[in-house]
Formats: structure tokens, C-alpha cells, sequence
């Protein structure tokens, strides 16, 4: 694979991939879909994601609870679960601080369903994770740090 | 692209309805290389959404950053046995499927 590698660099034509993986990664996502909160997904940082979902300043709080490995042996499948004792919780969110881009998933709660969901999410690193909830106007989050000894983006 | 079913469970339980679902895709983030150096394409579900008897109980929206063959679990107040749990989801290449299980 690495010999495969050095030869595309050495006929020079390595410029012109590089070129198409900088484009297509960029492009990528960018197919237009109707409801999906695009600007949240694509936003690279933490301030960037709670902006676009517009969650300004979420308080920190203890009635939301994030349950995860402390270690995850492998960043692929590290399983995540977030339940809120929030009266009229209306959204969770997960944000992974260091994944490229910060959002993984976001679950809207109508009335009836629980505050309780529970997922599997790709890591490509040790990070710290946040479960953003949202409770009529307001939004609380909590965080845990989970360890990641084998990365899940593919590196 | 044929796609595969999705596995659900539900049952019910004091009142209140307990969902597993585990959903066959590949989640592929656009950022992995192939053997030759070339960016596998993203390929993910964007949106999900869960219906009890025809009522909405869930909707999500995913990123890349969801685990390969996502897994998902919910629960909802209401529900009885024989009851009807559909899952649907949308992918970021159009495709779509929807697979429903009665609530044991």
C-alpha cells in the first residue's frame, strides 16, 4: 500500500490528487438535502456547531447525564448515551470537541418520548464529548472525556 | 443500491416503550483513503425518523461521526403488544428505507 503510495507522489501526478482530495473533500457533503441542519454538520469547531444549531452559552447542569467509556479501545464504536432529567427536554445533541467536524448526531423529542437515547458514535481521537440538551428555550449541556487508544476516522 | 433491513426491537414495559434499532449502512465519512490514495466518497444517513402507529416518536439528524451500522435506542411513553414501530432513514445519497416491528 505505502509502495503504492510513493509511486503516485514520484510520476508527479501526486499534485493533481492531492488537488482532487482537497476538492471532493470539500464538496463531498455538500449534496442539498431539504430538512438537514447542514451548517451544523459541516461547522469544524465546537463555537462554530452550538452557534449554527443556536445554542448560545449552554449552562452546564447536572440533570443531564452524558454515560460513556472512560476508555474506548477503539474510536469506531464508542458507545454513547445521554438522558436528561430536564422537564420538556425537546432535543439532544453530541458534539465530539476534536472530531472534524464537532457534531455526530441530533435527536428531536416529541412530546412523549424520553429523554434517553442512547448511539454509537466514530472518534478519531481522546476528546471530550458533550450532550447538548435543549428545554423550551434553553440549552444545558454536560461533558465527559473519553480516551481513545485506537482512532476511528480512518487514520 | 439495494439496501439491507434494519433490525428492530421494541417492547413495552410499565407504560413505557423501549427501541433498539440497528441499522445496516455504511457510514462512510468521506474522509478515509483508499489503497491508491483516493477519497472514498461520504456515505451516511441524514435523517431518521421513528413512528409509532403512524405517530412520530423520533426524529434525528446524523452526521458522519455515527458509528458503521448505527445503532439507536429510544424509549417513548404509550405502546401496546402488536403495535407498529417504523424506522425510517434517509441517506446523503437519496436512498431511503423504512422497516417497522411490532411492539412484543
Amino acid at each position: 500500500m505505502n509502495k503504492q503510495r510513493r509511486n503516485v507522489l514520484k510520476t508527479g501526478t501526486g499534485a493533481a490528487v492531492l488537488g482532487a482530495l482537497a476538492a471532493a473533500g470539500l464538496i463531498a457533503p455538500g449534496i442539498a438535502l431539504a430538512d438537514w441542519n447542514k451548517a451544523a454538520f459541516e461547522a469544524k469547531s465546537m463555537a462554530d456547531t452550538l452557534k449554527a444549531l443556536g445554542a448560545t452559552q449552554p449552562a452546564d447542569s447536572k440533570d443531564v447525564q452524558l454515560t460513556g467509556p472512560d476508555i474506548a479501545e477503539n474510536g469506531a464504536v464508542v458507545p454513547v448515551g445521554v438522558t436528561s432529567a430536564i422537564a420538556g427536554t425537546t432535543m439532544i445533541a453530541i458534539l465530539i470537541d476534536k472530531n472534524p467536524n464537532a457534531l455526530a448526531g441530533s435527536f428531536k423529542l416529541p412530546e412523549g418520548t424520553e429523554a434517553n437515547v442512547q448511539t454509537r458514535v466514530k472518534m478519531g481521537q481522546t476528546s471530550n464529548v458533550y450532550a447538548l440538551v435543549k428545554a423550551g428555550d434553553k440549552f444545558y449541556m454536560a461533558t465527559k472525556e473519553i480516551k481513545v487508544t485506537l482512532g476511528g476516522c480512518g487514520g | 443500491m439495494a439496501t439491507k433491513p434494519m433490525r428492530i426491537r421494541a417492547a413495552v414495559k410499565d407504560g413505557v416503550t423501549e427501541v433498539k434499532a440497528l441499522i445496516a449502512h455504511e457510514m462512510e465519512t468521506g474522509q478515509r483513503k483508499d489503497a491508491n490514495g483516493a477519497v472514498i466518497p461520504a456515505w451516511f444517513i441524514t435523517e431518521l425518523t421513528a413512528t409509532h402507529n403512524g405517530k412520530l416518536v423520533l426524529s434525528s439528524e446524523f452526521g458522519t461521526a455515527i458509528s458503521k451500522n448505527p445503532y439507536l435506542a429510544f424509549r417513548f411513553k404509550g405502546g401496546a403488544a402488536g403495535d407498529k414501530v417504523a424506522i425510517s432513514w434517509k441517506d446523503n445519497k437519496g436512498e431511503s428505507r423504512t422497516d417497522e416491528a411490532a411492539i412484543a
